[in-house]
C-alpha cells in the first residue's frame, strides 16, 4: 500500500478527518477561553497589588495575591487540570469547560507578573502628571497607566498565549478531546501511529507561525499610533 | 511687614512650618510662605536644596513630614479634604513634560477636563484648539508627543495644566531639559501666562526670568528660605553669605 492510501484509509475512512477538526475547535476554545480568563485575573491582581503595596490596612489583599501565584507556579499545570476535574468539578462532566477554567487560572498567575512589569515599567512621572491634574488614582490608572503597560507587555502576552495554545495539549487527561486527543483517537482506531502524529505537529507548528506574525502586526499597527 | 511691590491680592497658597524628611535626611526643615494672588515666585537654590521636594509638597505630590499648605483657604495636609478637587485647580509642569505618550497631542489637552466632567468633549476641544492656537501649536492637534521637540512638547505640557483652568501653576525647572535654542520658546509662554496676572511658583535656573518676570524670588538653602525679596533685592544686594556665592556660581 502505498503512502498516498494510507493517507486515505487513516483520514478520510468514516470521515476521520472532521475528529481532528472538531478537536481542532476544543483547543481553540480553550485557548482563547483561559486567554480571556488569564488576562482578568492577570490585570486584577497586578492592579490590586500596585494599589495595596505599602499600604498596612490593605497588607491582607497583597499577601493573597501573594499566595494565588505561589501556589498556581508551583504545581504543573496538568495536575492542575486533574484538581479541577476530579476534585473541585466532580459534577462537571464536560472537560471543555473545566479546561478553560483551569488552564486560565494558570495563566493567570503568569498574566499577572506580565502585567505588573509592564505597569511598573511606564514612567512613574505618567502617573505624578495625571494625579497632577486631579485625577484619582483609580482613574490614572485606567485611562494613563494600564493602556502604556499593555502595550509595553503585547509581545510577551503574545508569548504568554503560544505557550498557552501548546499547553492545552494535556487536556486529553481530563475527557476533553482537543486536536491531540483527536490523533491519539486516529491512531488507536487505525493503528498508523507515524500519519495522526506527523499531521498533529504539523497544525501546531502552522498555528503557532499564524499567531506570530499575527503579533507581529498588531505590534507594528499599536506602534504606529504611537506615532513613533 | 510686606514689601510693597508684592502681590497685595488674597493668599492663595499659605505655607506653614512645612517639614519634608527622606528615610534620614530632612530635606525641609520648616519653611512659612504666603503666595498672594497673581505673584510670580521664583524658587532658586543649589542642586539637591530641596526645590523639586518643596514645589512637590504643594500639590501634595509629596507628602509633607509636618507643617500645613493651606491652598485658597483649605488645609491640603487634612485627610479629609479631597484633595483630588483642589488639585484641579493647580497645575503643574515638570521638567520632563510628562505628556501621555499614548495620546494624541489633542487626547492629551482634552482627557482630563471631560473625565473630570469639567466640559464636555466639545468644549474641551474648542478650549484645547484656542490655547494650542496660542502657544503656536494649532496645527499639531492631531500629532502624538514623540513627533514634537522638547520645546513643542513643553508648550503643550503648559497648555494641558490651563486646560482645567487652574488658579496657580507650578512649574519644576520647566527648560531643564531642553536644547538652548528652546529654551526661550518656553519662557515666552511663560512670560505670556505671567502677564495675564497667573499665579505662578517656577523653580528655575534662569536668572534672567527670575529677575525680568518674577516678583519675588526666595533662595532656598538647608531646608529653609534663607532669603526672599524682590529680584532687585536678591540680586543687586543679596544678604547672606551663602546666597551671595549661590550668585557668584550661576551669574
Ligand atoms: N524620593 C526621594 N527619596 C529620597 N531622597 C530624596 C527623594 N527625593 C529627593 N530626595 C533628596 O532630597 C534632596 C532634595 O532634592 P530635590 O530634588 O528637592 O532638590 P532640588 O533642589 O530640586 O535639586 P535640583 O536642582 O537638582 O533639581 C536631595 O538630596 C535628594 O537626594
Ligand atoms: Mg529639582
Amino acid at each position: 500500500m502505498n503512502w498516498f492510501a494510507k493517507l486515505q484509509e487513516t483520514f478520510l475512512e468514516d470521515n476521520r478527518y472532521m475528529w481532528l477538526v472538531e478537536g481542532l475547535g476544543n483547543t481553540l476554545l480553550i485557548t482563547l477561553g483561559a486567554l480571556i480568563i488569564g488576562v482578568i485575573i492577570g490585570a486584577v491582581i497586578a492592579i490590586t497589588k500596585y494599589f495595596c503595596e505599602g499600604n498596612k490596612k490593605l497588607r491582607i489583599f497583597n499577601w493573597l495575591c501573594d499566595l494565588y501565584t505561589t501556589v498556581i507556579r508551583g504545581i504543573p499545570v496538568t495536575v492542575l487540570l486533574l484538581v479541577f476535574f476530579y476534585i473541585i468539578f466532580v459534577s462537571v462532566k464536560d472537560g471543555v469547560p473545566v479546561a478553560i477554567v483551569a488552564f486560565g487560572i494558570n495563566s493567570g498567575a503568569y498574566m499577572a507578573e506580565l502585567i505588573r512589569s509592564g505597569i511598573n515599567a511606564v514612567d512613574k512621572g505618567q502617573m505624578e502628571a495625571a494625579r497632577s491634574l486631579g485625577l484619582s488614582k483609580g482613574q490614572a490608572m485606567a485611562k494613563i497607566i494600564f493602556p502604556q503597560a499593555i502595550k509595553n507587555i503585547l509581545p510577551a502576552i503574545g508569548n504568554e498565549c503560544i505557550a498557552l495554545l501548546k499547553e492545552t495539549s494535556v487536556a486529553g487527561y481530563v475527557a476533553v478531546v482537543d486536536i491531540t486527543k483527536a490523533a491519539t483517537n486516529i491512531r488507536n482506531k487505525t493503528f498508523d501511529a507515524v500519519n495522526p502524529i506527523l499531521l498533529l505537529a504539523l497544525v501546531y507548528l502552522v498555528m503557532v507561525v499564524a499567531m506570530t506574525r499575527l503579533l507581529a502586526v498588531l505590534e507594528r499597527r499599536l506602534r504606529r499610533s504611537d506615532g513613533k | 511687614m510686606e514689601n510693597k511691590n508684592y502681590a497685595s491680592g488674597e493668599v492663595t497658597i499659605r505655607v506653614r512650618g512645612l517639614k519634608k524628611d527622606f528615610a534620614d535626611v530632612s530635606v525641609l526643615k520648616g519653611i512659612d510662605i504666603d503666595i498672594h494672588k497673581g505673584d510670580v515666585v521664583c524658587v532658586i537654590g543649589a542642586s539637591g536644596s530641596g526645590k523639586s521636594t518643596f514645589l512637590r509638597c504643594l500639590n501634595l505630590l509629596e507628602q509633607p513630614t509636618g507643617g500645613s499648605i493651606y491652598f485658597e483657604g483649605a488645609d491640603l495636609t487634612d485627610k479629609k479634604v479631597d484633595l483630588n478637587l483642589h488639585r484641579q485647580k493647580m497645575g503643574m509642569v515638570f521638567q520632563q513634560f510628562n505628556l501621555f505618550p499614548h495620546m494624541s497631542i489633542l487626547e492629551n489637552l482634552t482627557c482630563a477636563p471631560v473625565m473630570l466632567k469639567k466640559a464636555t468633549p466639545e468644549q474641551a476641544k474648542a478650549k484645547a484648539m484656542e490655547l494650542l492656537a496660542r502657544v503656536g501649536l494649532a496645527d499639531r492637534a492631531d500629532s502624538y508627543p514623540s513627533q514634537l521637540s522638547g520645546g513643542q512638547k513643553q508648550r503643550v505640557a503648559i497648555v494641558r495644566a490651563l486646560c482645567m483652568e487652574p488658579d496657580v501653576m507650578l512649574f519644576d525647572e520647566p527648560t531643564s531639559a531642553l536644547d538652548p535654542e528652546m529654551v526661550g520658546e518656553v519662557l515666552d509662554v511663560m512670560k505670556e501666562l505671567a502677564k495675564e496676572g497667573m499665579t505662578m511658583v517656577v523653580v528655575t535656573h534662569e536668572m534672567g526670568f527670575a529677575r525680568e518676570v518674577s516678583n519675588r524670588v526666595i533662595f532656598l538653602d538647608d531646608g529653609v528660605i534663607a532669603e526672599e525679596g524682590t529680584p532687585a533685592e536678591i540680586f543687586e544686594n543679596p544678604q547672606c553669605e551663602r546666597l551671595q556665592s549661590f550668585l557668584a556660581k550661576v551669574l
